[in-house]
C-alpha cells in the first residue's frame, strides 16, 4: 500500500490511521462521550472501593444477609438488561428512521427503567423504616451511597430519554438529534454495567 | 469508494462508515448471553455448585464475562479502526479503577492488620 493510495481516500472515510482527515462526527461524538463514562466508572470505582473496605464495619447492626432480599433484586436486574436490550432497538429504529417504532421501544425503556427505581426506593424505604438507614453503620453508609449514586444515575437516565423523546417529537431524527440518542444509549448500557458490579459485589457476594 | 473501502475498512463487508454496525441479531445474542451469565451468577451464590470459598471468585469472573458481553453486544467495542481509540481509553480507565479499588483494600487490610487490639465490641 502506498502513500499514493492513502492520499486516494476521500476525507469523509477516514479510519484512524492518520490518514484521509477527520473522522466521522458521530465517530467523534461517540468518543468524547465515552471518555465521560469512563471517567464516570472512576467515580463509581471510589464508591466501589469505600464498599468494598467498609462492608464489614456493621457497627452490630444488620448484616447484608439480613437486609437483602434476592427475589426483588432478581428483578430488578432483569428490568435494567431488558430495558438496555429496548434501548439498543430504539437506537436501531432511530437510525432505520421508523419514528412509530422508535417511540414504542423508548415507552418499555422508560418504563422498565422506572420500575427499576420503584422497587428500588421500596427496597430503600423499607431498610430505613427498619431502622438500617444510612446512619446506621459504616456498611450502611458505604450501601446507600453505591446503590444511590446508581439510582441517581438512572433517575437522570430517565430524564434524559423523556427529553430525547420531546426532540424527536419536536425536531424530528436530525442527524445531531440521531448523534444525541446514541450518547444517551451509551448512556443507558454504561449503567447496566455498573449494575453488574453492584449486582456481584453488593448483593450476590454480600447475602452469601 | 469501493476499491478504498475494501483496502482501508476493516469492519465487516458491505457495512457503511455512516452505518451502525448494530442489528437486532447483535441486541439479542447480547440479551441473551447476558441472561445465562445473570442467571449463572444467581445460580452460582445461591447453591453449593462451586466449592464455597471460591464462590466470591466465581462470581467476580461471571461478572467480568458479563461486562465483556455489555462491552461488546451492547456498546459495540470491536477491534475496527474506529475503536481503536475507544479501546486505549478503557484500558486507561480500566488501569485507574483497578489501581483504586485494589489500592484501597489493600491499604485498608493493611491498616487493620498493624492495628492494635481493640475492645471485643468491634467485630473482627
Amino acid at each position: 500500500m502506498t502513500i499514493a493510495t492513502i492520499d486516494a481516500v476521500p476525507t469523509e472515510f477516514a479510519r484512524g490511521r492518520g490518514g484521509g482527515g477527520p473522522a466521522p462526527t458521530r465517530i467523534v461524538v461517540a468518543y468524547g462521550f465515552w471518555i465521560f463514562l469512563l471517567s464516570d466508572f472512576i467515580m463509581f470505582s471510589g464508591l466501589f472501593a469505600a464498599y468494598a473496605v467498609l462492608s464489614d464495619q456493621i457497627a452490630g447492626g444488620p448484616t447484608g444477609r439480613e437486609l437483602f432480599n434476592l427475589r426483588n433484586v432478581f428483578i430488578e436486574t432483569a428490568c435494567l438488561l431488558l430495558s438496555s436490550y429496548t434501548c439498543g432497538l430504539q437506537a436501531l429504529s432511530a437510525e432505520r428512521r421508523q419514528r412509530g417504532r422508535f417511540y414504542v421501544f423508548a415507552v418499555f425503556t422508560f418504563v422498565l427503567g422506572a420500575a427499576f427505581l420503584v422497587i428500588e426506593i421500596s427496597e430503600f424505604a423499607g431498610m430505613v423504616s427498619k431502622g438500617a438507614g444510612p446512619s446506621r453503620s459504616a456498611f450502611l453508609s458505604a450501601f446507600f451511597a453505591l446503590v444511590g449514586m446508581h439510582g441517581a444515575h438512572v433517575t437522570s437516565g430517565l430524564v434524559w430519554l423523556t427529553y430525547m423523546v420531546a426532540q424527536v417529537v419536536v425536531k424530528g431524527l436530525r442527524p445531531h438529534v440521531l448523534r444525541r440518542l446514541l450518547c444517551f444509549s451509551l448512556f443507558w448500557h454504561a449503567l447496566d454495567i455498573i449494575w453488574i458490579g453492584v449486582l456481584t459485589l453488593v448483593y450476590l457476594i454480600g447475602a452469601h | 469508494m469501493d476499491g478504498d473501502d475494501r483496502m482501508f475498512d476493516d469492519r465487516n463487508p458491505g457495512v457503511r462508515p455512516e452505518e451502525s454496525v448494530a442489528n437486532v441479531l447483535s441486541y439479542t445474542a447480547g440479551l441473551g448471553l447476558a441472561i445465562l451469565l445473570t442467571i449463572a451468577s444467581f445460580v452460582v451464590s445461591q447453591t453449593n455448585l462451586l466449592w464455597a470459598p471460591g464462590i466470591p471468585v466465581g462470581l467476580i469472573v461471571l461478572a467480568f464475562a458479563q461486562i465483556g458481553v455489555h462491552l461488546v453486544f451492547f456498546l459495540h467495542l470491536g477491534s475496527g479502526p474506529d475503536n481503536t481509540n475507544n479501546i486505549l481509553a478503557l484500558a486507561f480507565g480500566l488501569l485507574i479503577v483497578f489501581l483504586v479499588i485494589t489500592g484501597s483494600c489493600w491499604i485498608m487490610a493493611n491498616l487493620n492488620a498493624n492495628m492494635m487490639p481493640m475492645s471485643a465490641t468491634v467485630p473482627r
